[in-house]
Formats: C-alpha cells, structure tokens, sequence
C-alpha cells in the first residue's frame, strides 16, 4: 500500500461540511428499561429455553386434560394399574402398553381387554395419569402463583410503607418483622395447615403468612435507596402527594427488583405445596398436584415406577425453570445483584 | 458487639414465647381429638382420661401451665406412646437426626466446594458447565424427589441398598446423599463466584508475579478469602437439611424427629407436636444467631452494631 497521497486523483476525495447538529445525534434507537433488559437477557441460553420450556408447561396444563377423551377424576377400576401406551410409539417396542404381572411381562392391555390408549398409563383407581398430571401441574401453579402474588402485594405495602415513613413507623414495623423473621417457616406452614381445612386456598394461606416477610425486606431496602434522592426531591418540591410519588415514582423503580424475587418465590411456593402433598397435609383426593401425584406415585414405586417418574419429572422440569428464569432476570434486570 | 448480641438474644426470646403462644393456640383450634379412638369411650371413661392429662382445665390455666413447664424444658408427656415425656422421646430420636444431618451437611460442604473451585478455575471450560448444572439442579429439584429417585434406582432397582431399613451406615448413605444435593448446589456455587472475585484481585497477580505454583495460588491465597463469607451461606443450609430431613426420612424410615414430627401430626398428638415445633424453631433460630455473631467475629469489616443487616 501506498502512503502517497499526492498520487490519489482529486476527485476520489470528497469535502464533508462539518454540521455540528450531527454531533449530538444518537445513531441507535433509545431503548427503555425493559428493552434493554431483554437485549441482555437474550444472551443468555439458559434462560431462553427455560422460557420456552416453561411456556410449554403453562400451556400443557391448560391443554393437557383435553387432550386425551379420558376425565382426570374418571374412577374405572376395570382399568386400573395400567402401563403407558402411545399410538405409534408401541411399534418401537416402547410405550407399548407391557408391564410385569406377578414375574413374568405381559401386555396388560391385551390381559385386561382395554381398547384405549392411556398415553401415560393409569392409578391404582384406573385414573388417566396423562390428564391428571396436567391437572395437577395446573392446580401447582396456580397455588404457586396466587402465593406469589399475595406475597407481592403484602410485601410491597408493608415494606413500601415501613420504608417510605420510616422512623416510629418503621422502628415498630422493622421489629415486628424481626420477631417473625425467627419463625421457621416450615414449622408455621405445617401447623397452619393442620388446622384448616385441607385445600388450595389453607395451601396459599398457609405459602403465603410467613412468605411476603422477604419481600417486604427487600421493598424497604430499595425504597429507603430511593426516597432521598434528587428525583424524589423534585416531585416533593412540585407538590406531589405522598401516593403520588410512591406510585409514580419509587414502584416503577423498585419492580425490577420485585419481580425477579417474584421468580424466586414461584418455585419456592411449588415447593411448599409439593412437600406439604408429600406428607398427607395437601390437597385431598381426588383432587391432583404435582405434590400429590408423586405421593401416590411413591407408594407403588416398586412396581410402577412410571407413575411416580412423571409428575416428578414435571416438578423437577419447573423448578429449574423458574430458577434459571429468576437467575438470568437478575443478572439482565440488575447487574450489580449478581450473587 | 456485646449491645448487638444482648439484642439479638432478646430478640431470639420474644420470638420463641410467639412461637409457643402460637402453637399453643393452634393446638387448642385443631379439630380431632387426641385419644386414638375416642368415639369409643364412654363419657365417663373420656372424662377420667381428659382429668389425667389436665386437658378439662380452663384453657388460660392449661395455657400457663404449657408455657412455665416449657421454660424448665419440659415439654409435656406424649399422648401417643405409653409414658414418654416428649423431652426424651426428642432425645432419643435426635441422635439419628444428627447423625445423617451431619454426614450430608459434610459431605455436601466438601463435595460443593470441590465443584465450585473446579469451576472457577477452569472457567468456561466443560467443568465449569457440569458444575453449574449440577448446581442448578441440587438448587431446584427438592430433596424428597432425589431421595425418591436414588431410592428407586439404587435400592429397588439395583437392590444395592435396603429399601428402608435403619441397621448400619449402610443405610445412611442413599439419605445423606439425597440431604446433600442442597448443600452441595449452595456452596458450589457461592465458592465459584468468590473464587472468581478473589482470583482476579490484585493480590493473585502478585502472587503469580513472584512465581507461585498454580496449587499455591489456588489453595493458599484464593481458597482462604472464598472460604470466610461460606459460613454465612452454612447456616440456612443446616436449616435446609433440617426440612428436607422431615421427608427424607419418612422415605428412608430412619426413626429420627422428622419421621416423628409428620408421625405424630397423622395422630393429633399435641404434645409431641408442640415440642417437637419448639425444639426446630430453639435449634433454627440459635443457628442463625451463631452464624451471625460468628460471621462478625470473623469479618472485622462487617459493623454488627448498627442494627442487623
């Protein structure tokens, strides 16, 4: 290459003018808050396809108990007990309805002259495990769900408010939440939920009376942040109301925060009622969660592992899900939360 | 330091009497009654029973009694089992409890810590993924699923182990393994991101400046910084073994508290209950208050007296 600029042609050389409105203009488009954490969340895969996993599973819940012409609370005792059997994946040699009777393996489906497919195979009661799982899935999220969101909505108001007045009032409400904070939450959830009567909402009650304390923390925490700095000052000086100004301006700023706690009491509510359902104290028959699908699953483990394999899968597949949704939320949402 | 404790201890107090008041409470509320089958009893031979064990009191004055007999470390006689007061039925059992909560708390520590140096020494390599994932997995999957799932493949399956059955340590393994998992994922993944901050400060340049080995820099100057904040983390763990232990032993029918925790709320057994209720929320909270001191004691930097965290 030739440094030699004289022997260039003139004409390959254009004069710019210098503008200076150029100067200050922003080449890439503005991007709010949310767009930019969705640009960083975008790379991370883990995420992503626990997203999509997760939508799935939301939409399988819904979906699932029609999908196959068989009622997930159906007693048919004439069909009970049976293996799996997929249409078409029984030609594998998979799925195809075989299971053990006594020693020897049969196809139980032959035995027992069951024209049906049960995709998932059937309980002890002849239920439909594949419609019961989804029913099941859907019941946990649900409770999962509603837990979480009292467990928002208490928390941001008691840790909004112990934040935002502060002094006498958050004096009094800090050392409220300090006693109850040494509660174990287990402890409370199991006695709360033994003298209620069993169902979904002694479930969320019981999820929900220990479980807004965290959020709460963490709500007065960011609005203590926040309360004193110029942007709040400003809204004072102009005149906004107290509502104003928690409404408008510190909530829009904390939600980052609250929602990526959202992610991590999800799972731990799916937990809650899990184990609850495990040791008796959860939903009654013949009503499904995942909790107590893998419950009735246990007791038959040593014969058909499959009925206890799946919901357990299930709860397994969620639980890394809204974890790993939670982790790459926090790191996209809030660099400096990073653990 | 000595404000911050007597303030703690306070606390811890006042916690514990609302915890007794409230189990008390809920004790009273529950339906069912505690006599196994007490639909078959004449009213008489109720009455002579209720008498007995002070249930026919006013509730102020059952409720006074419950909470003086408490503050000796009494707590009350088991409706269940034939004269066992609760403070030794929670003795016997305890010792099982410890035992396997122990072993998995070790076992889990060192097997976390182990992943975690690995994955923050190999960075971004297969290590570092397969530690993660293991991490990922120990965080999300409860503790009854992987004791259910290492039940069925080990013991039913592969018939390497008894299938519930508490003779030797060989029935203690498949448990202990299943309670780690959470402490495992914890540590793994809280060594991993404090080796990474400590691998890149200054002072490891410096150490690599003079020509240390990889081994030395590794073990004497990284692994010693991650490990103090650990301790903070260990904590909620040992809480964590505790509840996952409720389940896991059912499971395993190891006659530890957990298995008769969930016994005794299948048979109203108040007493039992109750106890048990206080003796978790003594050992948390004590727990918790241990690592909090301990954490100040040896973190210089962190200033307890200015009101918790």
């Amino acid at each position: 290459m030739s440094n030699d600029v004289k022997n260039f042609p003139k004409d390959a050389f254009d004069r710019i003018t210098v503008d200076g409105k150029h100067a200050e203009k922003i080449s890439k488009p503005s991007l709010n808050f949310w767009q930019d954490a969705w640009l960083r969340i975008r790379k991370n895969k883990g995420a992503i396809v626990s997203m999509f996993i997760l939508i799935f599973l939301v939409v399988m819940a819904f979906v699932g108990p029609y999908m196959v012409p068989h009622d997930p609370e159906n007693v048919r005792v004439s069909h009970a007990n049976l293996p799996p059997k997929v249409p078409g994946l029984e030609k594998l040699g998979i799925f195809d309805g075989e299971g053990k009777l006594g020693s020897k393996t049969v196809n139980l489906y032959e035995l027992k002259k069951v024209e049906e497919y049960y995709w998932f195979g059937t309980d002890s009661l002849g239920r439909d495990l594949f419609s019961r799982l989804w029913k099941g899935t859907q019941v946990s999220l649900y409770i999962a769900f509603v837990a979480a969101i009292i467990d928002m909505i208490i928390g941001v108001i008691y840790g909004g408010i112990s934040g935002y007045y502060g002094g006498r009032v958050d004096d009094i409400m800090q050392r409220v939440v300090e006693v109850l904070i040494g509660i174990p939450t287990l402890v409370i959830v199991i006695l709360m939920i033994m003298i209620m009567e069993p169902g979904i909402w002694s479930i969320i009650i019981a999820i929900t009376i220990t479980g807004w304390i965290g959020m709460s923390r963490i709500v007065r925490g960011q609005v203590l942040k926040f309360k004193n700095q110029e942007f709040v000052l400003a809204a004072k000086t102009l005149g906004a109301s107290d509502s104003r100004i928690i409404g408008k301006h510190l909530l829009p700023n904390i939600m980052a925060i609250v929602i990526i706690n959202i992610m991590f009491t999800i799972p731990t509510a799916i937990f809650f009622e899990a184990f609850l359902s495990f040791i008796g104290l959860g939903l009654q028959a013949p009503h499904a969660s995942l909790g107590t699908l893998i419950n009735d699953g246990y007791k038959f483990i040593q014969y058909q592992p499959h009925i206890l394999f799946f919901p357990a899968f299930i709860l397994s597949l969620l639980m890394i899900a809204f974890n790993l949704i939670g982790d790459g939320l926090r790191d996209a949402l809030d660099p400096k939360m990073k653990d | 330091m000595a404000k911050y404790i007597i303030k703690r201890v306070a606390y811890m107090f006042i916690s514990l009497f609302l915890i007794a008041s409230f189990t008390f409470v809920l004790m009273k509320l529950l339906p069912g009654s505690p006599l196994a089958s007490a639909e078959k009893l004449s009213v008489e031979q109720r009455e002579v029973i209720y008498e007995k064990y002070g249930l026919n009191d006013p509730i102020p004055v059952q409720y006074v009694r419950y909470m003086g007999n408490l503050a000796k470390g009494d707590f009350g006689v088991s409706f269940q089992f034939k004269k066992a007061d609760v403070t030794t039925l929670i003795v016997s059992k305890l010792k099982y409890s410890m035992i396997l909560g122990a072993q998995a708390l070790v076992f889990g520590t060192i097997v976390g810590i182990v992943l975690g140096m690995i994955a923050a020494l190999k960075q971004n390599t297969i290590w570092d993924y397969g530690s993660t994932v293991i991490a990922i997995l120990g965080v999300s999957i409860p503790s009854f699923v992987f004791a259910v799932m290492l039940q069925y493949v080990f013991a039913v399956h592969w018939e390497f182990f008894d299938v519930g059955l508490w003779n030797s340590w060989k029935s203690s393994v498949l448990p202990s393994i299943a309670l780690a998992m959470g402490p495992i994922a914890i540590a793994a993944r809280f060594i991993r991101t404090e080796m990474i901050e400590v691998l890149s400060s200054d002072y490891i340049m410096l150490a690599k400046a003079k020509g240390a080995s990889w081994l030395e820099i590794a073990f004497k100057h990284a692994f010693r910084n991650a490990l103090i904040p650990l301790i903070t983390v260990l904590g909620p763990v040992a809480a964590g073994l505790l509840t996952g232990s409720l389940v896991v032993e059912q499971i395993f029918a190891i006659p530890g508290i957990g298995e008769q925790f969930v016994k005794s709320i299948n048979s109203n057994d108040f007493a039992v209950i109750m106890g048990t209720t206080m003796f978790f929320s003594v050992f948390l909270i004590v727990i918790i208050l241990i690592v909090d001191i301990l954490y100040g004691i040896i973190d210089p930097r962190i200033r307890l007296s200015g009101g918790g965290k």
